[in-house]
């Protein structure tokens, strides 16, 4: 095995080290700069739909715009977060996301300290604070691998879905409520029940074999079962049963 | 017939040729079969030529692809003479086999009229469509049947595979590539050799050729057309390009709305291997190559190269970041190379002629000639192929025979729908790549769509936007939302509800769009936008200001009235009027009660003496 090649470039003036091919906005992050980003998570692939973590980029005598999410660094790159055309296209692109989550606080929070107090743009019909970036879609795929969650169409009519709008493959586990930034996919549990209110898909959880509590759908679980090789009775006990009897 | 050597290839081509020379002189009937003749009933008139001719006739009768001069479809050309009927029906077959092929009379009726001289002129080759084109990939479409490679052989077809293949290295291919200049046709126009070159040159043992053939642009039908017309051309560019960069596999991408194209790439692969150009050790050379057809859904997006690659592993169509490019890592990730029909097509000519023959073709930085559809508000609609930096005003006027109605030139939008309109005082622009990306506008794939003074600007960004709303992947939000929001101004403005400061936000989403978008289609997306407002401004502005339409085109801006003076009372306009606006006995001019009017403009269209004005 090759030992990682380090490279070392400019960001906003400040000498930074990273391996070779490493993308561009989690070193950033990690020395302390501040860019506004949504699409991206540390847990899942870049994809750079959101548009906001833009910064100008020069490489080779050349300047550009471009998202930081998925640019590899290399050697000698210099690195821009905050120019005035990043700060402009950054603006503009918040009051296009107010316009689909006007209610978002994450998203009110960083337009307002970009200087952005309303959108000029109407609000999308229907807006439920959806912004398409497509996390919920690669964590359900690339982390939990239960590909149930989909792009439908294209253009302005692109949403997410479950394939073919049957949610037959969802697990309830969460993943995608969690990763959400503007919190538009809900999860409810009312008595044995879990819903993931978005994909509009409800499953029974198990009762623990000791305390009787519903803890986890049943679907999941036996999805887990399958998909790990697990013995059929691993999952009898609630986490915190099992703690105790360990 | 499998053809294992050069000389297998050559003797067999005598053979063609001599069958040939017999039958030179002997009267051929030729009729365009292709989509756009096909639309104009040119079915309809194969079988009537094939009932009047019936099985033992000695007079040669054949189909090809398109010829370009769609309008007149269906055209047949009878040959040896050259004469070109248009809008042939099947009615008229009879006629032509009697008159014309038995006894060379001429049939005044079916013959093109120049409509300046008002003369007839019977050869095709006199046409002012044809005369100042230079048809140099597009000109075999006419003499070939796109389901017989022997048409192909005919004119020297897979010469230039010979050539590359047995007396030329790779590295030499791409260097003649290099020096001839040719650029991708497809919408980029980048250096086809460098391209070639890198993918040659990125580690890996297998390699991808991918010809795109995804054409999405609406009015645009060049590489449908070359497609239908002439596929062994593209399949030898395609082969040659292969053994160049060392690709053992290739494949066309082709959208299923064309179902023609599709047949027949698909006959011309049967064929290609069969005879041996494709396949194993092909015509003996030891070098392989496959190619095989992959259909697209036909989204617009699935015609940007990484997007093209995403569609055919089974994935949406959707551009990814190029920070590696796709001829290091492609197709499967790969090294890939892709490029358009008409790229391909470009590269036998090349070989067999050289890089230095064909470099003297075009501009100083854009060699060869390029297709382009030509449609839109122009006399003679349809296909041409001319020499770079010929300029506008040559391809509006000379070939296209102008505006019809004498009505004035007003723009003509290249590029596609995400190119831009160009005004008319930049008439003499030579067109080239360069050129048209400084006024703002670019090559695209080469559609051109004209508009005379009715058109109104505003209403055509509006049209193009919508497309590229509903077009785009829907990835990046300032693509996805930016041709949405420019797009709903647009349309508030056109219904007379523009405001101040609406010209300035359409010009900073605009720029966002460009600037903060992924793919080379986002980059693109708000050209018809901004081109509009940087040339007719002053059009906005009577929009948002004024309330006004200048062109008379957008209903809510516009009255229609009836001259008093000029309407003769015929009655015409009021009994077609849908919602019964129109008052007025005979003898009585004719009055229109604005408050039922819909602005249909149906009044004006039939009024015998054009007295309903338009404000």
């Amino acid at each position: 095995m090759s030992e990682k090649e380090l490279v070392r470039f400019q960001i906003d003036g400040l000498e930074v080290e990273a391996e070779k091919g490493q993308m561009l906005l989690p070193v950033a992050l990690e020395y302390g700069f501040e860019i506004p980003h949504l699409c991206y998570h540390e847990a899942v692939s870049p994809y750079g739909a959101c548009r906001l973590c833009l910064v100008e980029v020069t490489k080779g005598g050349r300047t550009r715009m471009t998202t930081s999410c998925n640019y590899p660094v290399d050697a000698g790159i210099e690195v821009a977060t905050a120019t005035e055309n990043v700060l402009r296209a950054r603006r503009m692109i918040l009051e296009m996301l107010l316009a689909r989550a006007p209610h978002s606080e994450t998203i009110l929070t960083m337009a307002r300290s970009a200087g952005i107090e309303e959108t000029r743009f109407p609000i999308i019909d229907d807006a439920d604070g959806c912004i398409l970036c497509g996390l919920c879609e690669r964590v359900c795929r690339e982390v939990v691998g239960a590909n149930a969650i989909t792009f439908v169409n294209r253009g302005d009519k692109r949403e997410m879905a479950p394939p073919f709008w049957d949610p037959m493959a969802c697990i309830a586990c969460g993943a995608c409520v969690y990763v959400c930034p503007t919190d538009c996919i809900k999860m409810e549990e009312q008595g044995d029940e879990r819903t993931i209110v978005r994909w509009k898909r409800t499953l029974k959880m198990q009762p623990c074999k000791s305390c009787g509590k519903p803890f986890a759908p049943q679907f999941q679980l036996n999805w887990i079962v399958d998909r790990v090789q697990l013995p059929k009775d691993f999952f009898e006990l609630c986490p915190v049963c099992r703690k105790q009897k360990k | 017939m499998h053809l294992k050597s050069p000389d297998d290839l050559e003797q067999f081509r005598t053979r063609i040729l001599e069958k040939r020379k017999a039958q030179d002189t002997k009267k051929r009937v030729v009729l365009c079969t292709g989509t756009g003749c096909r639309g104009a009933g040119a079915l309809d008139v194969y079988d009537a030529f094939k009932k009047a001719l019936g099985n033992k006739s000695d007079i040669e009768f054949k189909t090809t692809c398109c010829h370009g001069f769609c309008e007149r479809g269906p055209i047949t050309i009878i040959e040896p003479e050259g004469i070109f009927y248009q809008r042939v029906t099947p009615e008229t077959v009879p006629q032509i086999i009697a008159e014309t092929v038995k006894k060379d009379q001429m049939i005044e009726e079916l013959l093109y009229q120049d409509p300046q001289t008002e003369e007839a002129i019977p050869a095709e080759k006199d046409i002012p469509f044809y005369k100042k084109q230079n048809r140099l990939v597009f000109g075999h479409n006419r003499l070939i049947d796109p389901t017989q490679i022997e048409d192909y052989l005919a004119v020297g077809g897979y010469q230039a595979l010979v050539k590359a293949l047995f007396s030329m290295s790779p590295e030499e291919i791409i260097a003649e590539v290099k020096s001839s200049g040719l650029r991708g046709r497809g919408g980029g126009g980048f250096p086809a050799g460098r391209k070639w070159e890198s993918c040659s040159q990125a580690p890996g043992d297998v390699r991808y050729v991918i010809c795109n053939c995804d054409e999405g642009d609406p009015g645009a039908y060049m590489d449908r057309s070359l497609m239908e017309g002439n596929p062994h051309r593209v399949l030898e560019g395609m082969i040659i390009g292969a053994y160049a960069i060392g690709a053992h596999e290739g494949y066309v991408y082709v959208r299923h709305e064309y179902p023609l194209a599709v047949e027949n790439v698909g006959i011309a692969i049967e064929q290609a291997h069969k005879m041996g150009f494709l396949g194993e050790n092909i015509l003996g050379s030891g070098f392989d190559f496959d190619v095989t057809i992959s259909k697209g859904g036909g989204a617009f997006v699935a015609g940007e190269s990484t997007a093209l690659m995403a569609s055919i592993e089974g994935y949406v169509a959707e551009p990814r970041a190029k920070y590696i490019h796709t001829v290091e890592s492609g197709l499967w990730d790969k090294p890939t190379n892709l490029n358009n029909v008409e790229t391909w097509a470009n590269v036998p000519v090349i070989i067999e002629k050289g890089a230095e023959w064909y470099s003297k073709i075009g501009t100083e930085g854009s060699k060869g000639t390029k297709i382009f559809s030509l449609v839109g508000k122009i006399n003679n609609t349809g296909l041409i192929e001319v020499p770079m930096g010929m300029t506008l005003r040559e391809i509006v006027y000379d070939i296209g025979g102008g505006i019809p109605d004498g009505k004035r030139f007003k723009a003509v939008q290249t590029g596609g729908p995400s190119g831009g309109c160009i005004p008319e005082e930049m008439l003499d622009l030579p067109v080239d790549f360069d050129a048209l990306t400084e006024a703002g506008s670019m090559m695209g794939s080469g559609g051109m769509i004209v508009m005379d003074e009715s058109t109104c600007m505003v209403d055509v960004a509006k049209y193009f936007t919508n497309f590229l709303k509903d077009e785009s992947c829907g990835k990046c939000t300032s693509c996805r939302d930016g041709t949405l929001r420019m797009y709903e101004i647009l349309d508030r403005i056109t219904k007379g509800e523009g405001k101040e400061g609406d010209i300035e936000l359409l010009e900073e989403i605009g720029w966002t769009t460009t600037e903060a978008s992924l793919c080379a289609l986002g980059g693109t997306a708000a050209n018809p936008v901004l081109s509009t407002i940087r040339y007719f401004r002053d059009e906005y502005e009577a929009h948002i200001k004024d309330k006004r339409c200048p062109a008379g085109v957008c209903p809510a801006l516009i009255t229609y009235t009836i001259d008093a003076e000029a309407c003769i009372a015929c009655g015409k306009c009021k009994k077609e009027c849908p919602t019964k606006a129109i008052t007025g006995e005979k003898k009585v001019p004719h009055e229109i009660v604005q408050a039922k009017c819909i602005k249909c403009g149906t009044c004006k269209e039939v009024c015998p003496v054009d007295a309903v004005k338009v404000e």
